[in-house]
């Protein structure tokens, strides 16, 4: 098969798995948000009838219980079919509507979440977010594989070696670890009993002010830190087994006899030839830290769309909560679908098999 | 490599040190399953959420070693329920007494003194008295009750009574008795009743500490007037500010109990997901690989889009608008757990199946499934070894997460559950380590043992890997 089919079934396999997510969210969501939608038409129109009651010269159904009751239903009604609710939300225009609305973006409004600015848009909500969750977990993901890359190479120069042990050790270790559960304890130790660092990791003081950037770096030393030092060890561990396990092949030692020095061999034959497995890596961890990092970022109170989820879960703003569901499958899916064009183009072995 | 017996297996596992290590920790983790599954009481795995089952225990108790690191001791949290039993017949009636001793040698008084008693009667109700000797030889009477009658229909009445140090009466009987010539109540600048029976008398106040250290007998009499009377259960509580190996929770949970019944529920779903998700990505794969073709192409498509869904969030989907529990949190994790393998198990069988036995197997006219489970399974199964090791982390860690999202199973008794009571009742600005550390390090050392056994078995099992 070409290159040609295999972007092709690769772009059909994204656009089919953001519809299935997409629809299955809808449909465990669905009936949970028409519930919450009809109990806010109740609210809406019980204000709504006390509000003409409490009037100076109240209309004349309100003398009577049964006719207030009646009134109330009619209005009910009619809201209720304006918001679309006499459809279940499996019913193709709903469901058509929905998934249409999904993929532009167009979220609706959040039940009580509110932006810095006021706004009530999901979508500038989680766009506010966003970027926040990305400054953090993109600069962390790149500072340990800097880290750990180096480490990697240094310790792969002696297998069994001291260095080699500590770091297969630490890899192991760190890569197990719920980095949320690090957080809890690094929060303790570094802010309450140190009191060096921020508890929470949002500035108190509005975006808006010109000093919010500085004070929001300093709030984000503690996470960072935290998410970097339990990071490095598992970019090590891998970086070192890959290292050694081309250090092996035919070429490298035809290299060395040819006389070329250690660091020409690292630097120049063995990396090139890590570097697909290690942006996979990248790219997926990248994706995958944005979706990890939610509980991290709740812990931390970081203010991106990590806390945004966990608030939202919190208190059932079920709009914020299909949205994020949707930013984070699409950002999923397209660092995998990157992934795979590269790996398509890297290597000739994945267009036959 | 299938030909390998165990026995050299476990040689070859034996010299990996990590194996043994990670081999140590799941031992260490099967015992506290062993001691959770038959040395707690069930009910404390059931009614881990229901928070009145918990009263009789201290809120936020630090564990009871602590006093080891201290130059103080603290008073150490006590919930007798053995009394010495004594019955006399006295004409009419029977006197049945319960009575507890204890040394007291702490260094600061109970917070509280609770007697709790059971009793089953007929028309009469029984009569209630407690005592307490202390060690200078006083004797303080704590009170003398009535239990109530019963509605008048009833053969037995059951009834059940707590006489607290927190009660008014009770603190003025106990007052009345502290006070002498010598001592008047204005001298006695506590007048609680759980330090008034723990203090010394005032004219000895000057001579040091005003604890009176030593043993206490508290004896409980109870007049029964019926024969069928009788005395079911008695407890006697000295509330103190440590309890227990790991402590206790706001709500009085004991730490180290939940900690022990979250290893079983740990452990289940690791092993049930993982064993589950290998075998279906191993048979999966096997059989996209042996039929090849356009068969293939379909398998690997549909594996490709269950590989892509972003687990999580639908986990969290799933909670919010039904109730998790976790024989659907396992489902799913099975449902999305297998296809990584099934891209392993498929290489080998297009690798296997052009081996001549096999081809030769299908020339004397074997069916596919007789090729497939006779000789591809059986050829790739060390292989996925070591992966259903590697894969027992995950589903733990994600039920932990989703947990500590407060989405998962909000009956259990699990360490993500306890991680996330922490949380929200604020463990970490109150610096409580006893409820922060235990559940952590148990998720910990559960991910890390699994790993270590599994890249032990990698290197044993794969000896491309065995050369690093």
């Amino acid at each position: 098969m070409g290159l040609g089919r295999f972007v092709v079934t690769r772009t059909l396999n994204l656009v089919l798995v953001l519809f299935a997510v997409l629809f299955l969210t809808l449909a465990f969501a669905g009936p949970a948000t028409d519930n919450v939608l009809k109990r806010g038409v109740d609210v809406y129109v019980k204000n709504d009838i006390a509000s003409l009651c409490d009037k100076r010269n109240p209309p004349s159904f309100c003398r009577d219980a049964n006719l207030i009751k009646q009134q109330m239903e009619e209005i009910k009604q009619r809201e209720i079919q304006n918001l679309g609710l006499n459809d279940p939300w499996w019913s193709p225009k709903r469901l058509g509507y929905s998934i249409f609305s999904l993929a532009t973006l167009n979220l609706g409004e959040s039940y009580f979440l509110r932006s810095y600015g006021g706004s009530n848009v999901v979508r500038d909500i989680i766009l506010e977010a966003l970027p926040k969750t990305i400054l953090l977990f993109t600069t962390s993901t790149i500072l340990s594989l800097i880290i750990g890359i180096f480490i990697g190479i240094r310790a792969a120069r002696k297998p069994g070696g001291i260095l080699d042990r500590f770091i297969s050790t630490i890899g192991v270790a760190s890569g197990t670890l719920p980095v949320w559960w690090v957080g809890i304890i690094a929060i303790v130790f570094f802010s309450y009993t140190l009191r060096i660092f921020p508890a929470r990791a949002t500035p108190l003081i509005p975006p808006t002010d010109p000093a919010y950037i500085p004070a929001l770096l300093y709030h984000m030393t503690l996470p960072l830190l935290t998410i970097t030092l339990l990071g490095f060890g598992s970019w090590a561990y891998l970086v070192r087994n890959l290292v050694i396990g081309i250090m092996q092949e035919d070429y490298i030692t035809v290299a060395m006899a040819k006389g070329v020095p250690e660091r020409g061999i690292l630097y120049g034959h063995v990396l090139r030839s890590a570097a697909p497995p290690v942006i996979t890596v990248v790219v997926l961890s990248l994706s995958g830290s944005l979706g990890g990092g939610l509980i991290t970022e709740a812990v931390f109170d970081w203010p991106g769309m990590g806390r945004l989820f966990y608030t939202a879960i919190g208190g059932l703003d079920i709009p914020i909560i299909i949205g994020l569901t949707y930013v984070y499958t699409a950002i999923y899916l397209a660092s995998i679908f990157i992934i795979d064009l590269l790996y398509g183009f890297f290597d000739p072995r994945v267009k036959a098999g | 490599m299938a030909q390998r017996g165990v026995r050299s297996l476990w040689r070859d596992f034996a010299k990996q040190p990590e194996g043994i290590l990670g081999l140590s920790i799941l031992i260490l983790l099967i015992i506290a399953t062993s001691i959770a599954l038959t040395s707690l009481p069930p009910e404390t795995f059931r009614e881990w959420s229901n928070p009145t089952y918990w009263v009789r225990y201290p809120k936020t108790a630090e564990p009871a070693w602590v006093n080891f690191f201290s130059s103080s001791k603290q008073p150490e949290h006590l919930i007798l329920q053995q009394p010495a039993v004594n019955e006399d017949v006295l004409g009419e009636f029977r006197r049945v007494t319960h009575s507890y001793t204890l040394d007291y040698s702490y260094d600061d008084f109970p917070n509280d003194i609770n007697f709790n008693y059971f009793l089953n009667y007929g028309a009469t109700p029984p009569q209630i008295e407690l005592k307490v000797a202390r060690p200078d030889g006083e004797i303080f009477s704590l009170g003398r009750t009535t239990a109530p009658s019963p509605p008048a229909q009833l053969a037995v009445y059951r009834f059940n009574g707590t006489i607290s140090s927190a009660e008014r009466i009770l603190r003025n009987t106990v007052l009345q008795q502290s006070s002498k010539p010598n001592c008047p109540v204005s001298a006695l600048n506590d007048t609680r009743a759980n330090v008034l029976i723990f203090q010394v008398s005032c004219d000895k106040f000057d001579e040091g500490s005003r604890l009176l250290r030593g043993r206490y007998t508290f004896e409980s009499s109870f007049f029964l007037f019926g024969l069928d009377d009788r005395v079911q259960k008695t407890e006697l509580i000295i509330g103190g500010k440590v309890f227990g190996f790991m402590g206790t929770d706001d709500l009085g949970r004991d730490i180290w109990t939940g900690v022990l019944w979250g290893t079983p529920v740990a452990l289940f779903i690791g092993i049930t997901v993982s064993i589950f998700g290998t075998g279906i990505g191993l048979i999966y794969g096997v059989a996209s690989g042996y039929f090849g073709g356009k068969t293939d192409e379909v398998m690997m498509r549909f594996s490709d889009i269950i590989i892509s869904f972003p687990l999580l969030f639908l986990l969290i989907i799933i909670a919010v608008s039904t109730r998790m529990t976790l024989g659907l949190l396992i489902v799913i994790l099975v449902v999305f757990g297998w296809p990584g393998l099934s891209k392993v198990t498929r290489s080998i069988a297009l690798q296997l199946k052009t081996l001549p036995y096999v081809e030769a197997s299908q020339l004397i006219g074997a069916s596919s499934r007789w090729v497939m489970i006779r000789h591809l399974v059986p050829q790739i199964t060390p292989y996925v070894i070591a992966s259903v090791a590697l894969s027992v982390p995950g589903p733990i860690l994600t039920e932990a997460g989703l947990s500590f999202l407060g989405l998962g199973d909000p009956t259990l008794p699990t360490w993500g559950k306890i991680l996330n009571d922490a949380y929200t009742f604020g463990a970490g600005a109150r610096q409580l380590w006893w409820w922060i550390m235990p559940p952590g390090v148990m998720l910990a050392l559960t991910a890390i043992a699994f790993v270590l056994i599994g890249n032990a078995l990698d290197k044993v099992l794969n000896p491309k890997m065995r050369k690093l």
